[in-house]
């Protein structure tokens, strides 16, 4: 390592701020533009799971709420590409290696969603699991990516209760409205189980070496369980894994989650990568004569 | 075209940056920033500015050391404690002469 590159290396890892005009490694470079790439992707690809049930929800209001929630989701890989962007990777590249399946996404969206359960569980419980990141990220090195984590956040926070309240309605409802929140909690802790990645030691993850990242993965996870295991167990409701427990300690002990089926998952063999991908294809093909129209009209 | 966003809170508070978005024109830039910024009530203003015409400055040069515009450019300290040390020895004679 080069004496400027050491020198970078002590200010990111001291608490120093990066602006896009400020000189960085290209490993640095390299390794933002891959990961907030994917954070943008995500948010991108993550609508679409709620999208299914836009036309499908039970009242107009649910309706309009899941709506909002789309839009804010849509906005936030908006925001995100633009950092990409500003990085030195133009949004119309990110997008089409995205449907040429070239990036990934997070594991979380490449499920389906069986019922309204899954919305409920979805809007609470993975938008839980994304902000205990994203609160994380507000320390990131890179600071144009650390202030618009801010908006972000308190918007991911809607999303929260949205799908709290979601939950709350179908649990104080009927036997089967309780049946199918529990349904879906079942087919989804599997896939939060590993949303926070493996337990790579926080000092090994390259990500917390040029601090990008600030919190370790398993730490990540453990915040999530300590928030909201025990709001899940007060509704009445089962976690599919016999081993959780809260230690004396206060760490909680789990059954070690599926990581073939992350690793799978995210490298494009999830049960809807394919379809998803399709119409994330189709739709940038057949607006194409929108940017056309508009961006020959401004030139 | 890349624009910046400065968006006001409330009523009498300083803009503040809120971000950057990619626009065709000012048109489409102020109704990406509408939506962004302004959707859930959350800002009194904006201003939609073209990045191009932000002349951003980053290097404050001082060779001249002109350390008498800072506070760090005044040390005080020293020359009080002179300076009372100094009042208060003349004090102990003036009030020696008073004595008869
Ligand atoms: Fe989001
Ligand atoms: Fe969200």
């Amino acid at each position: 390592m080069d004496a400027r590159t050491q020198e970078f290396v002590e200010e990111v890892q001291g608490g120093g701020h990066v602006e896009t005009s400020d000189w960085m490694p290209e490993e640095y470079r390299a390794k933002l533009i891959k990961f907030i790439e994917m954070h943008g992707n995500s948010e991108l690809m993550g609508v679409l799971p709620e999208r299914e049930w836009i036309l499908r929800a039970p009242t107009l209001q649910r309706k309009l709420a899941l709506t909002a929630k789309v839009q804010d989701e849509v906005g936030h890989a908006q925001l995100i590409y633009r950092v990409v962007e500003d990085l030195g990777k133009p949004r119309a590249q990110s997008l089409q290696d995205l449907v040429d399946g070239k990036a990934k996404f997070h594991n979380v969206f490449h499920y389906p969603t069986k019922t309204w359960g899954d919305v409920g569980v979805i809007a609470w419980l993975v938008d839980a699991a994304a902000i205990i990141s994203q609160k994380a990220l507000l320390k990131c090195s890179y600071a144009p990516y650390a202030r618009i984590m801010k908006k972000i956040c308190w918007e991911e926070s809607f999303h929260i209760l949205h799908g709290r309240d979601v939950i709350l309605t179908m649990m104080n409802g009927t036997d089967e409205q309780r049946e199918l929140v529990q349904e879906a909690l079942t087919r989804w802790w599997g896939p939060l189980m590993t949303f926070h990645g493996t337990a790579i030691p926080a000092d090994e993850d390259p990500m917390v070496f040029w601090r990008i990242k600030s919190q370790g993965n398993e730490e990540a996870r453990q915040q999530f369980l300590d928030g909201y295991v025990p709001q899940i167990w007060e509704l009445g409701l089962t976690v599919p894994d016999p081993k959780l427990r809260k230690r004396d300690d206060g760490v909680w002990e789990y059954s070690e989650p599926d990581w073939d089926e992350l690793k799978r998952v995210v490298t494009g063999n999830g049960p809807k990568t394919a379809e998803r991908l399709d119409l994330r294809r189709r739709f940038l093909e057949q607006e194409a004569w929108v940017r056309d129209v508009v961006l020959a009209d401004a030139a | 075209m890349v624009f910046e966003v400065f968006r006001q809170e409330r009523k009498g508070q300083p803009f503040q940056h809120a971000g950057a978005l990619a626009a065709p024109n000012a048109e489409f830039a102020e109704a990406w920033a509408r939506e962004q910024y302004g959707r859930r009530q959350e800002s009194e203003a904006l201003w939609v500015v073209p990045r191009d015409e932000i002349r951003a400055v980053h290097d404050f040069p001082d060779e001249l050391h002109k350390t008498y515009h800072r506070v760090d450019g005044y040390s005080l300290k020293a020359k009080l404690k002179e300076a009372r040390q100094r009042a208060e020895s003349a004090g102990a004679l003036s009030a020696r002469a008073d004595l008869p």
